[in-house]
């Protein structure tokens, strides 16, 4: 025995975790109007914290599994808690992202206008501490107790500035959405637990389910958590809620509460039920590539940059699902090197966008907060005026467009590997069904990097459209701190893929039961990727990266050298017409004019066309989403009319109510002396 | 394994230093076919030189984005033309980066270039970049799928394997690849912003994409610039080549098959040289609307390519 430190096991650790930051959130509460010491104090410890948990996490990937039972909540029903390789994955998300983004929460609140600062920390650390107790759950009741300190927590970031209406609307559509979703995991958790009567997760797990009642427990644990993904139609909440929050918050909830919605799904799918069925995959196939390629066209015609980050998530989340449903195909049919493939893209891609998405919301909220202005109409060239805002956002947009050598690449190339290792399937029409989904892939992705230029180029490319832009001033440092991280993370992830997949290889097996294999030559193994076989496919993005660097170098060199640097400096060329101004750019709108032109089917598009001889005239155009008038007016109506008809039975007459009272009574002496 | 960089950096070499005698050739048999009289077949690199000899105008707001995306866009497109065999087939670089990762180095390059066209805030480079990435976000999707089909009949992504194995299937015509070969075609016109999607000759307002990203580029930027696109038609001609023309590409580790190799690919860059330019001659321009058809038709056709070789060859 050469273990002489006897530790608690992580689970602890990991508690402790949570306990610290419910500490800092109360204590941040007393601190109400301490402005500067909420923001110098409360928010970089958080933030150590967070990077507590990732460590927790990173060493719970190669430990072995711990458990605790807590003795909190109702008399009978204490908290189950476990730490897996699975949690321990989804905990090195939460602290890595969430670290950058407290450090950068740090500055940012700094100058946050008015607002009860202390109040939003205690929800913010309350709803971090949500988010890893989900993760680390091992009942159904510690599962939706966490999961609905998660929502709430949320809820109250959502509308911190709750006298706007819109905001409270948003805020209440997200609320709303969010309890459909836990009514539906409630029941989900209800048809595993079996008939035992006993809701935690390890009796679920033996429990022996009928493959309808399975099915059953998928479709709600699909609808539950695909609400709060935002799986299409159940993404309406997203694109309003997500703006409407602090850029810290809308980072944190795209980038991580989004992926607690993914982990719940893997959880429950490949932990907790012991059937899984092909279709199950099919369905989840065809559902993540809609939203992938419906997320992707919203984005492109948004606005504002908020929304338009919004619906990119939604995109995001549809290629996570894509690429969940394609591991079910592969692991009901017995391919197991697949499932393992397609499982590493998942997780890959989802601590990918943890991180992208993260950056690209706090340097939306570094703008907003130089400007004070969401909307792209108004903003533009502000890499002048922030320079370390606008080259970090970058990285994050090259990131998400799956640009090479970053991690957005990586996760879509192992996607796309495993499209094309698919045939061989032993259902034929899914021989067929896989090349056409690997088209919407690739145009999503395609799509992606329109939306991202889109984004990046008009907000801050180009001539400031506002005069008011030339007084941005550049992100604090704390601020640069948080982006930096998460920028860093983007290119670590990007350029390191075969150590990644290595860490990911306990939950691959956990989940799957075989790991991704790198078939690189052992003496190249830690630069190249090349899952399942070197004959077949490889990427080194440091080697790629390496030559365009030196390519680059050698021509900026060579052209320096053998000519001249030379540089005069001129007014940009005005077609022979001089009364230009930056109002004559593209406009946001202008720039997503194209793709609502090709897509209109799936858009209700409202426009005002100013007359000829209008002296004023004013342009306005909205594309709003189709989804929402076919399907949630209609409910929303159904639901209004069935509360009017209820209504009608109350009309503050107490003889009345008597009445039903008694005929209450008479129904039921009638039904119980049967 | 010195020999195999030797022959990876010269081919590169010669790859770039080829690339403005295609765009030369090709310029030259538009001219003959449009009754004018040629320019030289060295024209291209007359410009060339006449570009980086002038001093940079650079606009009073460019940022730095704008001086460095020619640098990274000629980068990049260095890089993939060291990635596709055009006269041997053993390359080192190739495992670095293989098909899905070419039509990544394409993009970045393109995502630079529509950048840099956004950033000066002129109307005609927004303009310019929203028409490339409208081109592109078609082009891009269908470009895979037709390497999809490649892939799938050669069993790997790596160009190398793809080519050895299209090479030595001798003369078996494979219906998606016929499919997949169209689609390649109009990809190719496209991406290299050729009639009838764009004109590279055209400083029309109304009509230009390409030509209205690089509008405020000049002297060593614009020389960059237009040798980047001279590499890039090589490099896709290169492609086309390799996908659906393998033949005589010089197998691994026989160097005496090298002088018949060029040979041969420069007879192979010469005919398609000459067809890309009766193709423009005889077509004329589409509207901007209609360029999503025309790709939206290249994308059907590579997943109908790839369908095929589910459904024929499997």
């Amino acid at each position: 025995m050469t273990e002489t430190l006897n530790l608690p096991d992580l689970v602890h650790w990991a508690w402790a975790g949570v306990l610290y930051w419910l500490i800092l959130g109360f204590s941040a509460l007393l601190l109400q109007s301490r402005r500067r010491l909420l923001t110098r104090v409360i928010f970089p410890l958080g933030a150590l914290g967070a990077l507590f948990i990732a460590g927790v996490g990173a060493a719970g990937l190669v430990a072995p599994t711990s458990a605790i039972i807590l003795p909190i909540g109702l008399p009978d029903l204490p908290f189950h808690l476990r730490l897996d390789a699975l949690s321990a994955f989804f905990l090195v998300l939460l602290g890595g992202a969430a670290f950058g983004v407290t450090v950068y929460a740090a500055g940012y609140f700094r100058n946050m206008r008015a607002g009860p600062l202390g109040l939003l920390a205690l929800w913010y650390h309350l709803f971090l501490a949500g988010m890893v107790t989900v993760l680390l759950a091992d009942d159904a009741y510690a599962f939706m107790v966490a999961w609905e300190v998660m929502a709430l927590s949320s809820y109250f970031l959502v509308t911190t500035d709750h006298k706007i209406p819109e905001i409270r609307r948003a805020g209440f559509l997200y609320l709303l959405i969010a309890h459909v979703g836990a009514v539906s995991l409630l029941l989900c958790f209800g048809v595993l637990q079996g008939g035992e009567g006993d809701y935690t997760f390890n009796t679920m797990r033996l429990a022996e389910i009928a493959p309808f009642w399975a099915s059953v427990a998928y479709l709600l644990a699909l609808f539950g958590f695909g609400a709060k993904a935002g799986l299409v139609p159940m993404h309406v909440w997203l694109p309003e809620a997500h703006p409407a929050a602090p850029s810290p918050v809308s980072a944190l909830m795209s980038g991580v509460m989004l992926k607690t919605a993914i982990y719940g799904l893997l959880r429950v799918t490949f932990d907790l039920l012991n059937v899984q069925l092909g279709w199950w995959g099919t369905l989840a196939l065809a559902l993540g590539l809609l939203t992938a390629i419906y997320g992707v066209i919203f984005a492109a015609v948004q606005s504002d940059m908020k929304r338009l980050l919004a619906w990119s998530s939604i995109e995001n989340i549809g290629i996570i699902l894509a690429a969940f449903g394609l591991t079910l195909i592969f692991y009901t049919d017995g391919k197991g090197a697949l499932a393992a493939l397609t499982m590493t893209a998942l997780l890959y891609h989802a601590i990918n966008h943890a991180f992208f998405k993260g950056l690209l919301f706090i340097g939306t909220g570094s703008v907003l907060h130089a400007t004070g202005e969401r909307r792209m109409g108004h903003l533009g060239g502000l890499i002048r005026f922030m320079p370390w805002t606008a080259w970090l956002t970058l990285i994050g947009a090259l990131a998400i467009a799956g640009l090479p050598p970053l991690n957005g690449f990586v996760s879509e190339w192992l996607l796309l590997q495993a499209f094309l290792l698919s045939p061989g399937l032993s259902q034929p029409y899914l021989n067929m069904v896989i090349p056409v989904a690997a088209a919407s892939v690739a145009l999503a992705a395609a799509l992606a990097a329109y939306v991202m230029v889109k984004f990046f180029g008009v907000v801050f490319l180009g001539q400031p459209r506002d005069p008011a832009l030339h007084h941005a001033h550049e992100a604090s440092w704390a601020e640069r701190l948080g982006m930096i991280w998460l920028a860093a993370g983007c290119v670590l992830l990007g350029l390191l893929p075969s150590q990644v997949i290595g860490w990911l290889a306990p939950v691959v097996t956990q989940l799957t039961g075989q790991a991704l294999i790198n078939d690189a030559p052992s003496a190249s193994a830690w630069l190249m990727l090349a899952p399942v076989s070197a004959e077949r496919a490889s990427y080194a993005p440091l080697v790629f990266l390496a030559v365009v660097l030196t390519t680059l170098l050698l021509v900026y060199i060579w052209v320096r050298r053998v000519y001249h640097g030379r540089v005069r400096r001129a007014d940009a060329w005005d077609c022979g017409y001089p009364e230009q101004d930056a109002r004559m750019q593209d406009t946001a709108e202008g720039f997503g004019q194209p793709i609502r032109q090709i897509f209109e089917m799936f858009m209700r598009v409202e426009r005002e066309r100013p007359d000829p001889f209008d002296r004023h005239p004013r342009y306005t155009g909205a594309s709003h989403d189709k989804l929402w008038f076919i399907v949630y007016e209609p409910i929303a109506k159904i639901v209004g009319w069935l509360s009017d008809q209820a209504g009608k039975l109350q009309h503050g007459r107490i003889q009345w109510y008597l009445i039903y009272s008694f005929a209450t009574l008479i129904f039921l002496l009638v039904f119980v002396t049967r | 394994m010195t020999t195999g960089i030797l022959l990876q950096i010269a081919q590169t070499l010669a790859a770039i230093l080829l690339a403005p005698l295609l765009m030369g050739w090709v310029n030259q048999c538009r001219a003959w076919l449009q009754g004018r009289s040629a320019p030289p077949i060295t024209q291209p690199y007359r410009t060339l030189r006449k570009l980086f000899h002038k001093d940079a105008v650079i606009a009073h707001n460019a940022s730095p984005l704008f001086r460095f995306a020619p640098y990274m866009i000629f980068a990049c497109m260095a890089l993939a033309a060291g990635i596709v065999p055009t006269i041997a087939n053993d390359l080192p670089f190739s495992p670095a980066a293989d098909v899905i990762a070419l039509v990544g180095i394409f993009a970045l390059a393109r995502v630079f270039l529509a950048l840099a066209a956004m950033d000066i805030g002129t109307s005609f480079g927004s303009l310019g970049a929203r028409r490339e990435m409208l081109v592109s976000f078609l082009a891009e999707p269908a470009l895979l799928m037709v390497f999809f089909t490649a892939s799938f009949i050669s069993q790997s992504t790596e160009l190398p394997i793809i080519v050895q194995a299209l090479a030595h299937k001798e003369f078996v015509i494979y219906p998606s690849m016929a499919f997949a070969a169209v689609a390649f075609w109009m990809i190719s016109v496209a991406e290299n912003a050729r009639i009838p999607v764009d004109n590279p000759t055209t400083h029309l307002e109304l009509t230009m994409i390409h030509e209205a990203m690089i509008l405020e580029y000049s002297a060593r930027h614009l020389a960059l610039i237009e040798w980047a696109v001279a590499l890039k038609l090589f490099t896709y001609s290169a492609l086309g080549i390799a996908l659906f023309l393998p033949w005589g590409i010089a197998p691994q580790g026989d160097p005496s098959a090298l002088p018949l190799a060029l040979l041969a690919m420069l007879l192979k860059m010469a005919i398609g040289g000459a067809a890309l330019s009766l193709m423009e001659a005889i077509s004329a321009k589409l509207r901007l609307f209609r360029a999503p058809e025309f790709l939206g038709t290249a994308f059907l056709l590579g997943v109908l390519g790839m369908l095929i070789h589910f459904l024929l060859e499997v």
